[in-house]
């Protein structure tokens, strides 16, 4: 098949709020000293509604610590999140001029603005229609973050919203990927966010079992690939990067910090929620995305796993992996990050995506943290204790990332 | 409960900083909602809402049209107060 590289679209700027650090770069730091995003939450509705989880992963710096006060008033908290880590990597990628019409935004949500959904519901309730807030369907729309980020930088090629649970932010920068390829934009911000640490939606996912109930010990209780994991911890952020055209980037002189050079996607058509055991459908998405980057499997040396933690889905994972890359499956360096970052959901391809650009750039691989004791099943290459360094030259490495409904992402990430 | 106008100006302008981040003091009397303090029409809303919880009066939604200046919405509201 002809190269889908023609125009190799490059990676120029970071951004990220994350449970770890209110930026890529703290977030970076928490992650190669192996701290722990998780905390005891100390909302007042975590005891009023009794809820059968009271630790989550929540953000490290609010973001009234960040933006105007009257942003905080009318945007969602996802929206803020994603505001915040945009103007962060706009900032990082050093502000280029460039002609708007050019400029492109796709933010991906898993599930939108769930707190002034719920919030504005109890205003209806409680003191009728008049006092709803006239801004409550802009701010609960999922692609609320993705208009505030291409109205905050005056975005005009595009404004899109990717939806596909915990794939939504992996598959935005397959929606800026195509923005790029098909020169309908040069310079793309692609991202996900969300803000749902929330009593709603820890319920939901409680109810299906989904969470860790690991109340005594929260930064104990993402523990991907050990035998005493128990489900993920349920995280809150955003995680934006700039992409641009290679040759764009080279115009304007930009520090690259690695080659976003494809996206692998597929479906599994097997079950809403459970993964397909034998793993065939992520597998594709992660060969497609090793074939569209004009690799071979063997050039892959490092996965930053979906790795939520649940028993189901790390297996899954592993078979799928395993699936792909036979015996090159030893010799590729795996990491699981959700055990320090929890599970951003429709941020968390995104952040990972930010991880593994810097782990290509840096040439480090941060370590899982909580991994005791390796489940047999699961006789994956995992990186523990010290994070590892990764050799000179030239590099490949993949990020994966499932959403519920079966939605399978692979990004490929190459070293420039 | 009546209030003074200055009374009514001081709350009105806290309302609008709340809702638009506008600096308490430009917030004067013959000042225009929307073309001197860009004030959206889902701003003037909110902002005709929150006044009407605070000084305790109805703003018809057929009477905020007629709000042109700040000084129209000051003068409605002690007229409604008294």
């Amino acid at each position: 098949m002809t190269s889908n590289r023609d125009r190799r679209i490059v990676v120029t700027g970071l951004g990220a709020t994350t449970p770890l650090g209110g930026t890529a770069t703290e977030t970076w730091e928490a992650l190669l000293a192996g701290r722990s995003g998780a905390r005891t939450m100390d909302f007042d509705w975590v005891a009023k509604y009794e809820l059968p989880v009271t630790f989550a992963a929540t953000i490290a710096t609010p973001p009234i610590d960040v933006l105007a006060k009257v942003e905080t008033r009318r945007l969602d908290p996802s929206s803020q999140y994603a505001l915040i880590a945009a103007r962060e990597a706009w900032a990082d990628a050093g502000a280029p001029e460039i002609d708007p019409e050019r400029l492109g935004a796709a933010i991906g949500s898993g599930i939108g603005g769930v707190w002034t959904l719920l919030d504005q519901w109890d205003v209806l309730k409680e003191k009728g229609p008049r006092r709803v807030y006239p801004l409550a369907v802009p701010m609960l729309m999922p692609n609320g973050p993705a208009a505030a980020v291409s109205l905050d930088l005056g975005a005009r090629a595009g404004a899109h919203t990717t939806v596909s649970a915990c794939a939504s932010g992996a598959e935005s920068m397959g929606y800026a990927i195509d923005m790029i390829r098909t020169g309908r934009a040069d310079v793309v911000v692609a991202g996900g966010t969300e803000a749902a640490v929330h009593p709603l939606p820890i319920s939901g996912f409680a109810a299906m079992q989904a969470l860790s109930t690991r109340n005594d010990d929260p930064e104990r209780a993402s523990r991907p690939y050990d035998t005493g994991r128990d489900g993920f911890v349920l995280g809150e952020g955003a995680a934006v990067i700039v992409l641009e055209s290679e040759e764009h980037a080279r115009a304007r002189g930009a520090r690259i910090y690695a080659e976003l050079a494809s996206v692998g996607m597929s479906a599994d058509a097997h079950h809403i929620t459970a993964p397909e055991p034998n793993g065939s459908g992520a597998s594709r998405a992660m060969l497609y995305a090793v074939e569209r980057a004009d690799l071979s499997p063997t050039d892959i040396i490092h996965i930053n796993a979906h790795a939520t933690s649940t028993p189901v889905g790390d297996v899954a994972e592993y078979n799928a992996i395993k699936r792909a890359f036979g015996d090159h499956t030893d010799n590729m360096s795996v990491t699981a990050t959700k055990s320090m970052t929890g599970h951003l959901l429709g941020a968390a391809g995104a952040l990972e995506a930010v991880i593994t650009i810097q782990s290509i750039y840096h040439r480090l691989v941060p370590a899982t943290i909580n991994l005791d004791d390796q489940d047999p099943e699961i006789p994956l290459n995992v990186v523990t204790g010290e994070h590892q360094k990764l050799p000179d030259g030239d590099i490949a490495a993949l990020n994966n990332s499932f959403g519920f409904g079966g939605h399978n992402v692979a990004l490929a990430i190459r070293s420039i | 409960m009546a209030q003074s106008e200055q009374e009514i100006l001081e709350g009105l302008a806290e309302i609008v900083n709340e809702e638009t981040g506008l600096d308490t003091a430009s917030v004067e009397m013959d000042k225009s909602f929307t073309e001197d303090l860009d004030i959206d029409s889902l701003s003037m809303m909110t902002i005709v809402v929150n006044a009407e919880e605070k000084f305790g009066v109805r703003i018809p939604d057929s009477e905020v049209k007629n709000l042109k200046t700040v000084r129209d919405a000051v003068t409605f509201i002690a007229g409604a107060q008294s």
